[in-house]
């Protein structure tokens, strides 16, 4: 199997989708002339022109209002923030109108659109560009939201995204687009609501997303060798719709949970995870839930400090520990 | 109904037409010798910094994203030297030349971008979050036009409390089509509050041209839809600068009226250090132009040398002292150490930092 880059597996999508569906169109700041800020783009404005490839302006309200429109006549507009932390300025078009118009009209239209864009920390770039919303998009009933760990599930999960009749958001990172993983020639779907197990193990459940569950498998393979440990990686893939089976199923062979995200602490996905593990596999558990999350404060901007910061493999061994004890 | 002024300078109408000699319009007449050599120093200042900056990143030693404002300087240092008392500044990220223009010092700003304890915001905000609000600096803001809004809030302020001062709130020509700044311009002019906006036009938003983000390219033209005064004119000249602003900074104090200013200036850099395709989107040739005939110290340097206020030597001495700053600053932050991990959770709330009797109610941090 080609071994591609994160970065790559997303053009994929991009491009495959564009020439399946007469109806998709990419639109975001830089998207198009200038192959994209983070190159995920690159060469499908000269390959497909300027109505499928659409450079905007500073909009983001805007633009992304203006996809919720289009696609109510069934355009399907995927939207590039160029960090998803710029979403913010379009909160109002993307969780009112993204989430509510289809339950407000009792179900007479529906909103399929796609925002995607990378949304995490550990780049130094502040703590205004370094947001990890996908708690915030998940609160919101309407709105699914998925966060690819991985090439392979990247293309797969866009995929799905762009072909899913309701507002889908897909959390990139940019600390992935360059790092490379098996990805098949042949078409597939990663579909949404699916988990996956990334390492079997017996000892602890460690449930995570994006990043963190790459950074959580290394930790585990670091447990096993020096500590004996053997530790079970769950990778979400998908926060909204939620696969509760896999999770619940793992902690209720390994009796143990840490839970991983990049997310701040209060009200991070893991709080509904851990919410869901102790409601119904209460009597499976031999120890408290753990969670490693970032430390509850912005991000800072020094590299060694936001390293330290967000979950890092040391961190994850440490709450692995506690989880043991 | 107001009357509202609306002019072009010629200078920024015709380009190629005699340039007017703006060091002769009476607020630049009115400088003294030293006035006019701290100028050219800040100037330059700005410049060396940059360049410094520039070698520090590229060693890999400022982290995330740095975008230089060569090219831009006599726009910030021909403002600022025009602040009063009560006059403060607030802009976008690319704004370490605001910074150092309003007096912060050359340390603080590189230790800053190095991420270290001893940098303005303790490592925490980086090159695109400088502060200085014992200057009347009020950042350094990340999100495109997210601090416009906040000037018109320094002014409403003084307006509030009375005090005879304006804000001046910078940004980009990309910046203006973010709603926040059209929402802002309007309440601007509803209340009559004292801001200054300032466009800083270099062209280009990123990669993109004005052409291809602003239907109306001439910016300044937005202020009629608000029934608020504008002007443009060039940024290149540092006495230009002066004199133009200083008529909307008169107005805006004296008469508390907003005013919408678009400066005409070009960055050389990419759009930060990263954008490495700077020359796709633009001709080389556009750039080496804009140098040749506009570099902003050597038009400050040509004036000073032609009326006498600056020699070669001096004009040298001053270019040496500055380069020597700048190396100074980087090996300060080099030797600087980073904040304590304790760091990451102060500053984060008042209540916490300052809770000197230890009585605060309630959980305020939630790890595990
Ligand atoms: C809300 C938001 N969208 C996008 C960005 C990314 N971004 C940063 S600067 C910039 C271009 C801004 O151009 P302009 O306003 O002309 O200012 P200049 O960089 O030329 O000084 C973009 C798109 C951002 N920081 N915030
Ligand atoms: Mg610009």
């Amino acid at each position: 199997m080609p071994l591609i880059t994160y970065r790559e597996a997303i053009k994929q999508a991009l491009d495959e989708e564009i020439q399946r569906d007469e109806n998709v169109c990419i639109m975001g700041e830089e998207v198009a002339q200038y192959n994209g800020a983070y190159k995920v783009t690159e060469g499908l404005w000269a390959k497909h022109g300027d109505k499928r490839l659409i450079d905007t302006p500073i909009s983001e309200a805007a633009f992304s209002g203006l996809a919720i429109g289009a696609s109510m006549l069934g355009i399907r507009p995927v939207v590039e923030m160029m960090f998803m932390s710029f979403s913010y300025v379009a909160i109002d078009q993307l969780f009112n109108n993204g989430s509510f118009c289809r339950y407000m009209s009792g179900g007479l239209m529906n909103v399929p659109i796609v925002v995607r864009g990378p949304a995490n920390g550990g780049t130094s770039v502040g703590a205004t560009h370094s947001h990890t919303p996908e708690n915030m998009v998940a609160n919101h009933p309407g709105l699914k939201v998925v966060c690819p760990s991985n090439a392979y599930d990247a293309k797969g999960l866009m995929k799905a995204a762009i072909r899913d009749n309701d507002p889908v958001f897909v959390m990139e990172n940019t600390l992935l687009y360059g790092e490379k993983w098996e990805v098949p020639d042949e078409e597939y779907i990663v579909e949404l609501g699916v988990a996956n197990i990334l390492r079997e193990g017996s000892d602890l459940t460690i449930v995570s997303h994006g990043r963190c569950a790459m950074l959580s498998l290394q930790a585990a393979k670091t447990l096993e060798e020096t500590h004996g440990i053997s530790v079970e990686v769950v990778d979400l893939r998908s926060i909204r719709p939620l696969d509760e089976e896999t999770i619940l199923n793992s902690v209720r062979k390994t009796h143990r949970a840490l839970l991983v995200e990049e997310n701040k602490p209060f009200c991070g996905v893991d709080a509904q995870i851990s919410h869901i593990i102790q409601l119904k596999a209460f009597d499976d558990l031999d120890a408290p839930i753990r969670r490693v999350s970032a430390i509850d404060a912005p991000n800072f901007y020094s590299k060694e400090l936001e390293d330290w910061q967000l979950p890092n493999e040391e961190r994850i061994i440490e709450g692995a520990l506690k989880a043991m004890a | 109904m107001a009357t509202t002024k609306k002019k072009t300078t010629a200078a920024a109408k015709k380009t190629g037409a005699k340039l007017k000699n703006f060091a002769t319009a009476p607020i630049n007449k009115s400088l003294s010798k030293d006035e006019k050599i701290d100028l050219y120093r800040m100037i330059v200042g700005i410049r060396r910094f940059e360049e410094r900056s520039l070698r520090a990143y590229n060693q890999g030693k400022i982290g995330g994203f740095l975008h230089l404002y060569i090219g831009q300087e006599a726009v910030a240092a021909g403002i600022v030297s025009l602040m009063e008392k009560d006059d403060h500044i607030i802009t976008a990220y690319r704004d370490h030349g605001h910074a150092l223009a309003v007096g912060m010092s050359m340390n603080e700003c590189m230790a800053e971008m190095y991420g270290k304890h001893t940098g303005c915001s303790k490592g925490k905000g980086g090159s695109m979050h400088f502060f200085a609000p014992d200057k009347n600096y009020w950042g350094g803001h990340g999100i495109v036009a997210g601090q416009t809004p906040l000037g018109a809030g320094l002014a409403f302020a003084l307006k509030y409390k009375g005090l005879k001062g304006c804000a001046m709130a910078f940004l980009g020509d990309g910046a203006v089509n973010q709603g926040s700044f059209m929402e802002t311009l309007n309440l601007a002019s509803l209340w009559n509050i004292p801001v200054v906006f300032v466009i800083e036009n270099n062209g280009y938003s990123m990669g993109t041209s004005l052409k291809r983000s602003s239907a109306e390219e001439n910016l300044a033209h937005r202020a009629d839809g608000f029934d608020m005064e504008w002007e443009v004119c060039n940024g290149h000249d540092v006495f230009e600068v002066r004199e133009v602003a200083n008529r909307a900074m008169i107005r805006a104090r004296e008469e508390h009226k907003p005013f919408l200013l678009e400066i005409r200036t070009y960055r050389y850099r990419g759009h930060s250090v990263a954008d490495a395709n700077h020359e796709k989107y633009r001709t080389k040739e556009e750039i080496e132009e804009y140098k040749r005939t506009k570099d902003p110290v050597n038009v400050v340097k040509q004036h000073l040398l032609s009326d006498g206020t600056l020699t070669k030597e001096l004009a040298k001495k001053i270019d040496q002292e500055k380069k020597d700053e700048a190396e100074a600053s980087a090996k300060f932050a080099d030797e600087s150490p980073v904040a304590p991990r304790s760091e990451i959770q102060t500053d984060v709330y008042w209540e916490v930092d300052n809770d000197s009797e230890g009585e605060l109610k309630g959980t305020y941090f939630f790890n595990d």
